[in-house]
């Protein structure tokens, strides 16, 4: 094998300024997981096709199993540990994945999220459809779906204070 | 960890060129989609490769100063989707690149690594295919344009010579293209998301302004032969024809003798046959209707 290449990476983690040595061939899940222990990142498929390693790179999602970590230099990097507030209380989603049992073996569960983190971002009402559609590079072999689906609307609904209307939550 | 031999990034389009002519078997990596899984099955295993992520002259969509529309190799799927020049000009191409993978895939996907990997069902291909798009190349010579049609060689293969150090480096829309014309574009696959198109179909028309006569159909497909293609019979039957469901239907039927598409694992050659005729039909009424053309 050829010598070693390594590259110094500066970026942003959960809102932290981090300096790191990467090995030019790792992933940017690699780089998450075994350098700063950001575990929520899951390696899944490592094809691009399950979404379980998705974070956010200012602002969209991503899946990090697909992307350089040489590539983070300059970016702003969202995990889903970047959404518990400072003393680890939970996020909206988070605490909507648990109030709709969202949730089952978990390995899916922080992909999803960060997708989900995205959309809620915008503060946009999507329909059904569309939601559908944003949530679909994510597999899930345990929930089928359905709960997922509506914890993302629910939270759509309460941020966007449409969750009473008995129309749209249905 | 990638099995990669080394990675050269450039740090602009001079400093990719330089790179190429320095490691001829170096492979350029734009989003990595089709790379980093093709290194990770073993197909690309131990190869080298030329980083041209950070080009970020490369990316966004822009009218030059000719009045073409210019679309940066780099920007990514989502980018040309939401953009309002793309949104008023070539809605199509939008809608089609919106049909690829999953939205995590449409934003490090490259609409320079869809045309660059010269494959047939390539979801911006057709379409492009079909506006007529013309390629801009950059290499040690300076710049050079070429059309589509002729960027694709054979399956798999473009018109990138590595000895001149060449990177694609735009994809542009000629205002002769896109003035006063609307299209539409069917993907057929097995799921919604996530899956390769069976066929693409991309259709666009521009009628006589009132709105009687087919002025100038195009149309082309993906996965109808070993790199995208017109139907140019189907084309030079509509042209001039009035704009009635006969003569569409009639459109849908002459695109078997341009068409070649094969059995594969996914569909038969005879049910891709019957698609391409549907889709061609559907297509073109969908663009009657956005041109403003009554049926
Ligand atoms: C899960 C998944 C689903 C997918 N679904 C679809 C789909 O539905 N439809 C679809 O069309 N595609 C799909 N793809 C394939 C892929 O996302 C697209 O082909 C994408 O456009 C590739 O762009 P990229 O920037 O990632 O290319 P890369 O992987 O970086 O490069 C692709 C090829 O083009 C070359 N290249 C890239 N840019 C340049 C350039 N500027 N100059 C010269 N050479 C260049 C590279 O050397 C390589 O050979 C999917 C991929 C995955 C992983």
């Amino acid at each position: 094998m050829a010598k070693k290449q390594y590259a110094l990476v500066t970026c942003w983690i959960n809102g932290r300024e981090v300096e790191q040595m990467v090995d030019v061939r790792a992933s940017l899940t690699d780089m998450l997981r075994n350098d700063f222990r950001l575990t929520s990142v899951k390696k899944g498929c490592e094809v691009g096709e399950c979404g379980a390693c998705n974070v956010l790179i200012d602002g969209e999602c991503f899946n990090s199993c697909l992307y350089l970590a040489v590539w983070a230099e300059g970016k702003h990097i969202t995990t889903l540990e970047g959404l518990t507030g400072p003393n680890g209380e939970l996020s909206d989603i988070q605490q909507a994945f648990m109030d709709e049992t969202a949730i089952q073996c978990g390995f899916c569960i922080p992909g999803f999220i960060m997708t989900a983190a995205e959309i809620l971002d915008r503060k946009v009402y999507y329909t059904d459809d569309e939601l559908r559609k944003l949530l679909s590079g994510h597999l899930c072999r345990c929930t089928g779906y359905e709960n997922i689906f509506k914890a993302v609307k629910k939270t759509m609904l309460r941020r966007l204070g449409m969750l009473d209307d008995p129309y749209l939550n249905s | 960890m990638y099995d990669m031999l080394a990675l050269y990034e450039a740090k602009d389009v001079q400093d990719a060129v330089r790179l190429r002519l320095e490691h001829p078997e170096a492979q350029i990596i734009a989003g990595g989609t089709d790379v980093l899984v093709q290194m990770r099955e073993g197909k690309r295993a131990g190869k080298a490769l030329i980083s041209i992520q950070k080009c970020d002259e490369m990316r966004g969509v822009s009218i030059d100063d000719e009045e073409n529309i210019r679309i940066g190799s780099l920007t990514s799927f989502t980018h040309i989707t939401n953009d309002p020049i793309i949104q008023k000009y070539i809605n199509v191409l939008g809608e089609a690149v919106d049909m690829v993978g999953g939205p995590q895939i449409r934003n490090a996907g490259t609409i320079g690594g869809n045309t660059c990997n010269g494959v047939t069902s390539a979801d911006s291909a057709s379409t492009l295919h079909a506006w007529e798009a013309i390629v801009e190349i950059t290499g040690k010579n300076g710049v050079r344009r070429i059309p589509i049609k002729e960027f694709y060689l054979k399956a798999g293969t473009v018109d990138l010579k590595v000895e001149d150090g060449e990177i694609q480096t735009a994809i542009l829309i000629p205002k002769a293209s896109y003035d006063r014309t609307w299209g539409h574009y069917i993907k057929y696959a097995m799921r919604n998301a996530m899956d390769i198109a069976t066929l693409g179909t991309s259709v666009n028309a521009r009628l006589s302004p009132d709105g009687k006569t087919f002025e100038r159909v195009r149309i082309a497909f993906g996965v109808a032969g070993p790199v995208p293609m017109r139907a140019v019979t189907a084309e030079s039957f509509i042209n001039g024809k009035a704009v009635t469901l006969e003569n569409i239907e009639e459109f849908g039927c002459k695109v078997l003798e341009d068409i070649n598409p094969r059995d594969s694992w996914r569909a038969s050659k005879a049910f891709r046959s019957h698609i391409a005729v549907e889709s061609a039909k559907r297509c073109l009424i969908e663009s009657v209707k956005l041109a403003g053309g009554e049926l």
